[in-house]
């Protein structure tokens, strides 16, 4: 996956997760807290999916590299490269 | 013979979730929904755990905690449950409170909130604003030093009717108090405040069945009246669970059982190291409570303009003490209207809630103790008669429970309606550390109680045991995950 196709998947996952957002709006640079009504509890079901459709497993400790658009995408590209886009 | 409720129960699981209060029920719909095989065991014969209701003679349904959760409920029964569930949350819109200090009707979010402290309560509004500020940011890692009272004096100094307002409706949601730390008020507060209060249509009753079809349709297998006698542990691992006289294997455990049950009494102390053991002893059990429930004549129908939830006390100032004192001054009533299960028979209940000490009633004789419950539906009516008048008169069904009651019907220690207090929390996290495969979900750290917070503890130890599983090599008669 390029950096392109990981931030279109986060965005679907995001979707899924908050049904109520505009997310046309965001601002990648800015916190999702900043712009989205996210909490605690969001931020784990991102994890959770991220596992479940990547089997990506993300440390606690990494939890706060999920903060803005920018820095997951950043955070996520070694990991997810070699993942095929479906 | 007594029927066999492990009939169905295979002799191996990926999951056993011991208990099915809503931490255990929404751990065990997103185990089996990622794919485990996820036994769940309840000893009752009903699921729900605290989440609970019973029904009298003339068609009366008593809820004991359905008033009311925050609004997050909706979006955690959303996508940990169905839509279907999520849709029935309504909000509760009066919210009142009758003290000697003050009287008022609220819809109890930031908004009417603040308007109320600065104009009734004439609070300046930068202090408001501070105060709302500080208590949404709060988050559990945070400093545990500061106490609610000390957050209250910095931001209203002085002001006990303040105090009042914004304190009393969180001791009755989850028992905590002015001396137990400010984050566990602050989080639970601000969940309120976001958009209010909120309740389920239809009633416990509904609720747990759109569940209980929830969790069969995510392949969960249930037996109920089964009381899990022990965890089976063996080189630092869990592995079976016995129970019903079987011995069923699994690879991981989650025990929606009271936290102290689960470590001193279904595992064993021998399991755990030293000073594990010693935390877990030292952790504090939240009280307990007694309700009143009182049942209207089938005609008879209470003004709405009574609200959802009154917060009453002839009590001058706010005190825990004399919140949890046998000399009851504090009480809160639920009302529920014919609204509340708008689909059955019209109804109309009041269910009076006082927080309580075990100790107080634990050692009363049996003639003792009928007196006091006695004395407490008696004492509870005079109270009442204020609200609806002439209660007496039109009652149709009326009764008590106590902390042994409610130790009865969960097997909590010491009958604790709202878990633990704060300590808890952190040796309930530890528990994986220690056995792995082992986890608790349950009422912890104050801010784990009620209905949202067991709900969303539950989900997320679901994530932290599918982790687990996920990483460690599956068993070879373990399905694959997708």
């Amino acid at each position: 996956m390029t950096e392109g196709d990981i931030r279109e998947e986060i965005l679907d996952i995001l979707e899924s997760i908050a049904p109520d957002e505009d997310l046309t709006q965001i601002d990648d640079g800015v916190n999702f807290r900043d712009q989205l009504e996210l909490d605690s509890m969001d931020f784990l079901d991102i994890v959770m999916e991220l596992r479940k459709r990547h089997r990506i497993q993300i440390p606690e400790d990494d939890y706060v590299q999920l903060a803005s658009m920018k820095s997951t995408v950043t955070f996520l590209e070694p990991l997810m490269k070699d993942i095929e886009r479906v | 013979m007594p029927k066999d409720f492990l009939k169905h129960a295979k002799d191996e699981y990926d999951v056993v979730v011991i208990g099915s209060g809503l931490g255990g029920l929404t751990a065990a719909n997103m185990l089996a929904r990622s794919g485990y095989r996820v036994l769940l065991l309840e000893q009752h014969y009903k699921l729900g755990g605290m989440a609970t209701w019973f029904k009298r003679p003339g068609g009366h349904i008593f809820d004991i905690s359905l008033h009311g959760f925050p609004y997050g409920m909706l979006k955690s029964c959303r996508r940990y449950w169905t839509q279907e569930i999520a849709d029935s949350i309504v909000q509760l819109k009066n919210i009142r409170f009758d003290n000697p200090m003050f009287s008022l009707t609220t819809t109890f979010n930031r908004h009417d909130f603040t308007k109320l402290l600065t104009d009734k309560f004439n609070v300046a509004a930068e202090a408001v604003e501070g105060f709302f500020d500080k208590a949404r940011k709060m988050d559990f890692q945070d400093d545990q030093q500061l106490t609610t009272r000390q957050l209250f004096d910095e931001f209203f100094p002085g002001r006990e009717d303040v105090i009042r307002l914004l304190m009393e409706p969180i001791t009755y949601a989850n028992g905590s108090t002015l001396e137990d730390p400010a984050i566990s008020y602050g989080i639970v507060f601000s969940n309120f405040m976001s958009k209010g209060v909120f309740t389920f249509q239809g009633g416990t009753d509904r609720l747990i069945q759109l569940m209980e079809a929830e969790i069969n349709r995510s392949g969960v297998d249930v037996g109920i009246r089964c009381d899990v006698k022990k965890i089976n542990c063996d080189g630092g691992r869990v592995r079976s669970v016995e129970v019903g006289g079987r011995k069923i294997k699994t690879r991981a455990v989650v025990s929606n059982a009271n936290l102290k049950h689960t470590i001193l009494n279904l595992v064993g102390e021998e399991y755990f190291d030293r000073q594990f053991v010693e935390e877990a002893r030292a952790v504090r059990l939240n009280n307990s409570s007694t309700q009143v429930y009182m049942a209207l004549k089938p005609d008879e129908r209470i003004e709405e303009s009574t609200g959802d939830l009154l917060f009453s006390s002839t009590a001058p100032t706010f005190r825990t003490e004399s919140l949890l004192s046998r000399d009851i001054t504090s009480r809160t009533y639920s009302f529920y209207y014919p609204r509340t299960r708008p689909a059955g028979r019209p109804r109309s209940l009041i269910v009076s809630s006082t927080n309580a000490n075990y100790a107080d009633w634990a050692s009363l004789s049996e003639r003792e103790y009928e007196a006091s419950k006695q004395d407490l539906i008696e004492t509870t009516l005079d109270a009442l008669d204020k609200y609806v008048p002439n209660v007496r008169a039109r009652i149709d069904h009326i009764e008590a429970s106590t902390p042994r009651t409610f130790e009865h019907y969960t097997q909590h220690v010491a009958g604790a309606s709202f878990g633990t207090k704060f300590e808890g929390l952190q040796v309930s996290f530890d528990i994986p550390k220690q056995i792995e495969g082992l986890y608790h979900a349950g009422s912890v750290g104050i801010i784990m109680s009620g209905w949202l917070g067991a709900m969303n503890y539950g989900r997320m130890v679901a994530s932290d045991v599918d982790n687990l599983l996920a990483a460690a090599p599956a068993h070879a008669t373990t399905k694959a995950v997708t």
